[in-house]
């Protein structure tokens, strides 16, 4: 992965000297809270219910062990010893002390860690796909433009406050696993017909208050053009976009009311003098971010791994765990794995410091002193041995980190909700433990089979409710919780945003609602569907009057 | 004591900030529940009757909004060609409408961009582009809500002095200028991105 030069230490050293003297300030009162109030928001520092929310960037999800060590040494000593991944990668800690967000940063700088642009109206931590480097679906490995991007993102000093956050997704698959359609600017590298790298351009996409799916601005965009093309889109964004209304400022709104043709206008005409200006990218600079992220040295395997083979077929658990936590590999004899972040009844994405620890080990023996951490909020191991897989899970097992679920029904994506963050209408934990109970037996589980359930906690759709096969939000009705529920939303190319289906459930309605979902589903799908087909081919009505129904409800009751 | 900065030092502000009158009543708007605290690009800044009733000093340097200059230029071409007139926009005002009107802005000593709200990131889009657009290259000053933390964007943005608020101490604010050694990006202070500034392991220049 990406090492820093002295250029970057400088910039992260200096980040830190520059926000001790910001904190020094407003701890002075030498700065209003409003005047405060973005200059940590750029370094990640919300105000919460409780205590601050210090959020940490793990740019495009990579991790080194060495860094989650320090995490996981971080979350001890500032905080509870615990932290939560999030939906865009990141770290959260819940419970720092505003006063020692200094000394973690300089912590986090040693081990080339900051906070810079993880909050506040600029742009923020660029995600991609976990499995970046080693998919078998890889056309192009997005993770060196990414990081150019980082870089050239970090103090823009034109586009330091813009009218709302911009967030960026890069992605190289053929199948989209970065949800690129549902960014503010998704960019879908590909290879031309000329075998070139190039790029499919979407623009306005976003989840939030108002969820829109991108549109293509455009279809091909020669990748060393990026910086300036980008620069293009958000110089338009800033001088255009709707300051007046924060619920109408992010990009989307604008593509909307201009139209994609009117705002493809523009944005050719800023570029027209952008292109070819000196922050267009040379093959040179190209080559050396991507030495960085050169394969590993990885050994010449055969394809099958008998020991693993017969650990499959005699043992049923380490089997269920095979089929859902561990992913193809482009190399023969190595897989990818996913350690569930999501054991039924914890809070989901959250990990305990040992349990970083512990995943920072697994990483260092048997993965090349790498790790990912996926939008889904687990954390995976990218290159690991067939013949490691079983020592794997059983060390994963007894540290909590192997529940055969991922994919499925309660591999739930879940914000902090009303527990801990301040703009949450309602909570989103509880919802999730309810659900992730209700569904605790494993063979059930895996009969319903792939289905992804979404959770936020408010409009802001930080659990990215509007795609989830299932999706749930929670509102504020009276000064009370509810939950408005969504079914056939879907990531990926063929992305969708869920319809409501109805008035919305109490908190301890939720797991029977869901349940009858299930069924409806149960009862419909043929032999090949998933949720999200018996969804789509037979529509939303069927599942809406099961469970508006006043008897199965009722029945559900008893 | 001066609160301008220009050219990395206090100087002292030999320019007379010139405001047209106050419009009728300004009616609060509200948007979402919320008080609407950013003008949108494009809106109407001020009417012909403002303009006929700003009062211009008859000496010394004058720095007149940009919309007055245009409707009164013929009064002030004597003043111009003595280097003493100076114009300056607020964020939401569109830059385009003022090189129409005067296409060489170098005609200008001095040209001001006026943030009412420091967290209004336009101004920065106004100096790149009045930089690298429409080729201005005096003075260029950022008045308003200007506090330190953002006078290194405004610095990269093309910005050459800054009038700071008046409650916070330009002394303190200067330091800020050098918050960061080495940017990554090019912008308009340094065109360059780092990479071609400095070799950084790259097997051949890429200049």
């Amino acid at each position: 992965m990406y090492k820093y030069d002295a250029i970057d230490r400088q910039i992260i050293d200096e980040r830190v000297k520059q926000y001790r003297d910001q904190t020094r300030r407003y701890l002075a009162g030498e700065l209003t809270d409003e005047e405060f109030r973005p200059l940590r928001l750029q370094n990640g520092l919300y105000i919460q219910r409780h205590a601050p929310m210090l959020r940490i960037a793990v740019p495009y999800g990579m991790l080194s062990s060495t860094q989650l060590h320090k995490l996981a040494d971080i979350s001890k000593r500032y905080d509870r010893g615990y932290g939560h991944f999030s939906t865009r990668q990141n770290l959260q800690l819940n419970w720092p002390m505003l006063e020692d967000v200094p000394d973690i940063l300089a912590e986090l700088a040693t081990v080339e860690m900051h906070a810079i642009q993880t909050s506040g109206n600029c742009i923020r931590n660029i995600t991609t796909d976990q499995f970046a480097g080693i998919a078998p679906d890889e056309v192009v490995d997005p993770r060196a433009v990414a990081e150019i991007m980082r870089q050239w993102s970090t103090f823009h000093p034109e586009f330091a406050l813009l009218p709302r956050k911009f967030k960026i997704a890069v992605s190289g698959t053929k199948e989209d696993r970065a949800v690129v359609q549902a960014h503010d600017i998704g960019l879908e590298f590909y290879r031309d017909a000329e075998n070139k790298v190039a790029i499919k351009v979407w623009v306005g996409g976003g989840l939030g208050r108002t969820p829109i799916l991108g549109s293509v601005i455009n279809e091909h965009l020669e990748w060393q053009h990026v910086l300036t093309y980008c620069e293009a889109i958000i110089r338009v964004y800033n001088l255009h976009g709707r300051r007046d209304n924060i619920y109408k400022a992010r990009i989307k709104i604008l593509v909307k009311a201009l139209g994609i043709d009117e705002f493809r206008k523009q944005v050719d005409a800023e570029w027209a003098h952008l292109k070819d200006t000196p922050n267009t990218i040379p093959l040179t600079e190209l080559d050396r971010v991507s030495a960085f992220f050169d394969e590993m040295p990885y050994e010449n395997l055969p394809a099958h791994n008998a020991s693993f083979d017969s650990a499959v077929a005699s043992n049923p658990a380490f089997a269920a765990w095979v089929k859902r936590s561990v992913h193809a590999h482009k190399k023969p004899g190595y897989r990818a794995v996913t350690l569930s972040l999501k054991p039924h009844g914890i809070a989901p994405g959250d990990a305990t410091s040992e349990q970083m620890h512990l995943v920072a080990d697994l990483a260092e023996q048997y993965s090349f002193g790498e790790l990912r951490v996926s939008h889904e909020q687990n954390l995976i191991l990218a290159d690991v041995k067939l013949s490691d897989l079983f020592t794997i899970w059983e060390k994963a097992r007894a540290n909590g980190l192997a529940t055969a679920n991922i994919g499925l029904l309660t591999d739930i994506i879940c914000c902090p909700g009303g527990d801990f963050c301040s703009l949450a209408n309602a909570k989103s934990i509880p919802i999730a433990q309810a659900i992730q109970m209700q569904f605790d037996n494993l063979d059930y589980l895996h009969d319903i089979g792939e289905l992804e359930l979404n959770i936020s906690g408010c409009m802001n759709a930080c659990g990215h409710h509007h795609i989830g096969h299932i999706g749930i939000l929670g509102v504020d009705k009276d000064g009370s919780e509810w939950y408005q529920v969504s079914i056939g939303g879907k990531q990926g190319n063929d992305a969708s945003l869920g319809t409501v289906i109805g008035p919305s459930f109490a908190a301890e309605e939720m797991p029977g609602v869901v349940q009858r979902l299930i069924d409806v589903y149960i009862q419909s799908r043929t032999d090949e569907e998933r949720f999200i087909d018996t969804v789509r081919r037979i529509g939303v009505a069927p599942f809406k009057a099961h469970v508006y129904d006043k008897a199965s409800k009722e029945a559900a009751h008893v | 004591m001066s609160n301008l900065i220009r050219d990395n030092a206090i100087a002292e502000d030999d320019w007379k900030l010139v405001k047209a009158p106050a419009g009728g009543e300004e009616t609060v708007r509200k948007q979402a529940g919320k008080v609407v605290l950013f003008k949108l690009t494009g809106e109407a800044t001020y009417t012909a009757e403002q303009i006929a009733h700003t009062v211009i000093p008859t000496i010394g340097k004058v720095l007149v909004p940009f919309a007055v200059w245009i409707a009164r230029k013929d009064e002030l071409a004597n003043r111009l060609s003595a280097g003493e007139v100076g114009v300056w926009l607020e964020t939401h005002e569109v830059l385009e409408t003022l090189i129409q009107a005067q296409p060489d802005l170098n005609v200008f000593p001095l040209i001001a961009v006026h943030v009412e709200r420091f967290a209004d990131g336009r101004i920065f889009s106004i100096g790149n582009l009045l930089r690298t657009r429409y080729g201005y290259k005096n003075e260029l000053r950022a008045l308003g809500d200007v506090l330190r933390d953002q006078l290194f964007f405004l610095k990269r943005s093309g910005f050459t002095s800054y009038l700071i608020r008046a409650d916070r101490s330009a002394a303190d604010a200067l330091s800020a200028l050098n918050d960061f050694t080495l940017p990554y990006q090019g912008a308009v202070d340094n065109k360059l991105p780092v990479w071609r500034r400095v070799n950084r392991g790259a097997t051949e220049s890429t200049q």
